[in-house]
């Protein structure tokens, strides 16, 4: 079966983000990006499959600016087969992305759809779901197990109290989360040959899809401050200051 | 303005999280209608009833809607929801898992995990872990929101006589079902809900080790977290997870021991009104965030610790 694969171009998980100065955003100039972990954890899953000869072909799409080219170029040395970019310098919703990714799933007609659970930028938390409704398939969504079976696949997820199995009927959406799989790193071999692979460049236009937004960020703030902490010499102060000055306990 | 607010629950009792998602409700101004989508929730519905501030208890009982599959509760809230100016849920995992797929039917933009309200149409929330705030606009003819508990405090649980009435309406997609569950089980307060948190990461050691910030939690009523090193080398399961991919809390006093504070740690509780750091490491980035720091060795300092307090 046809396995697509969603990836995002993020700033790196290292990176300590800075707020720009007149609070239109974040500070991404010269800031290195990497793909979106959670989407690393994806793209590992669609190899997985492939590997047990579940999967057939693994096609690696990304929604963003001209330079997620790295990002898709990195899937394809991970084992993905081909690459889809379609090309927005906008700074898109999810649900514009759901929608723009709907005209992808349309056109590919893959059997599962793998995403990560949330982008570490804008911890939305948004796409697999809408994804999910727009194309009317079922959802599995912070997924630590995934397993097929003929003509449906069975996820666990990581739900609040503990984990929980739901059973969907193909095709079919799952979200990732960190405990599905380990990703592997990309061999230089595979890095070479990955620079062969073919990628495909879309546009929203050519996919007939309106990215237009009902929300606006008005302005973006660094967070209050906390007011800087003093270290203590004994457990005993700890408990003295913890009883007496903040009154916590 | 009529706001819908979704009830959590697991059809026996209504969560805590639902009277900070009111709270935020509350902020916007207008009706605030719970919906009580499940089966057999009966009880749920009569506690969503006395909830302050709430003037009518939707129920959808049906058992499409037993175990929240979102295939079948999101066309319900979708259909539900037209008629209102907001719907709101808590940024909990399920409601996380079906509010964007309301707001996709809906064809509107959502806006994840709000931390306060400006006004009924602007809200802020954080971005990039934590470490941005962004003020958020929306023109959609019904806002869709998720609400991060931490950031409202709750309203009362009792006080309220809100009318119940059913809902008719079933949707059953038939495209998923519910195969199990395994649930953690605990008798300490729950993580998200607690006054006191005491968490523990690598310089835990193992899992064994982890008995040590039990019993300081058992003598200070408090929950235990733990970090994501802690989680992944298997130490403890992962649903006691505090951090951007776990769970955000922000309880009156949160105790780090044995945790560095990495960005993705820092993301879930740093909004701790006081913070504690135990740690031998003195560089650890953990001490800038921490009220109060102490520099020593964990198996020496806990103990100690568990027979002061």
């Amino acid at each position: 079966m046809k396995v697509l694969v969603a990836v995002k171009r993020v700033v790196d998980y290292n990176v300590k983000v800075r707020v720009k100065a007149d609070n239109s955003g974040v500070d991404l100039a010269n800031v290195k990006m990497s793909m979106n972990p959670f989407c690393e954890i994806a793209v590992e899953e669609a190899v997985r499959l492939k590997e047990k000869g579940v999967a057939t072909e693994i096609v690696v799409v990304s929604v963003g600016p001209s330079t997620a080219q790295e990002q898709l170029r990195t899937a394809l040395a991970l084992g993905a087969d081909r690459a889809i970019l379609v090309e927005s310098a906008e700074d898109l919703t999810s649900l514009a992305v759901a929608k723009l990714l709907k005209a992808v799933v349309d056109k590919e007609q893959p059997q599962l759809v793998i995403l990560g659970k949330q982008a570490i930028d804008s911890d939305n938390n948004q796409t697999g779901q809408m994804l999910a409704a727009l194309s009317g398939y079922g959802q599995g969504t912070f997924a630590s197990k995934v397993e097929i079976s003929g003509d449906s696949v069975a996820v666990t997820r990581e739900i609040d109290g503990g984990a929980q199995t739901v059973s969907l009927k193909l095709p079919a959406i799952v979200t990732t989360d960190l405990r599905l799989n380990e990703p592997r790193y990309a061999s230089l071999p595979n890095i070479m040959k990955a620079k062969k692979k073919p990628l495909e460049t879309l546009t929203p236009d050519a996919l007939g899809v309106s990215t237009a937004s009902t929300n606006k960020t008005l302005k973006v703030e660094a967070p209050a401050a906390r007011s800087a902490g003093i270290k203590v010499k004994s457990v005993a102060e700890l408990v003295e200051k913890l009883k007496n000055e903040a009154k916590v306990i | 303005m009529t706001i819908l607010v979704i009830a959590e629950h697991d059809n026996k009792v209504l969560a805590p999280a639902t009277l900070n998602t009111v709270a935020a409700a509350a902020k916007i101004g207008g009706d605030i209608h719970v919906l009580v989508a499940g089966q057999g929730a009966g009880a749920v519905a009569e506690a969503a009833a006395q909830v302050a501030g709430v003037s009518k208890v939707l129920v959808a009982d049906n058992a499409a809607y037993a175990h929240q599959l979102p295939e079948n509760v999101a066309p319900l809230v979708a259909e539900l929801g037209n008629g209102y100016s907001h719907i709101l849920a808590a940024a909990t995992s399920n409601g996380k898992n079906i509010l964007p797929r309301v707001a996709a039917a809906l064809d509107v933009d959502q806006i994840s995990e709000i931390i306060s309200v400006e006004s009924a149409d602007t809200f802020k929330r954080p971005i990039y872990a934590g470490n941005a705030i962004a003020t958020v606009q929306s023109n959609a003819a019904v806002k869709v929101i998720t609400v991060r508990a931490t950031g409202f405090d709750p309203v009362a649980a009792t006080g309220g006589s809100a009318a119940i009435e059913a809902v008719g309406a079933a949707h059953d997609a038939g495209i998923s079902s519910f195969v199990g569950e395994e649930l953690a089980k605990s008798d300490r307060p729950e993580l998200t809900a607690a006054k006191i948190v005491v968490s523990g990461g690598r310089g835990m050691q193992n899992g064994d080790n982890f008995k040590h910030l039990y019993a300081l939690a058992d003598k200070l009523g408090a929950a235990v977290g733990a970090s994501r090193a802690a989680v992944d080398a298997g130490f403890v399961p992962n649903d006691m997870q505090v951090g951007q991919t776990g769970k955000i809390v922000a309880p009156q006093l949160y105790i780090a021991v044995g945790i560095s504070g990495a960005i993705q740690h820092l993301a879930g509780m740093k909004d701790s009104k006081v913070i504690v750091a135990i740690n031998k490491d003195e560089e650890a980035p953990i001490f800038q965030v921490a009220d109060y720091g102490l520099v020593a060795d964990l198996f020496e300092a806990i103990p100690e610790l568990e027979k002061l307090v």
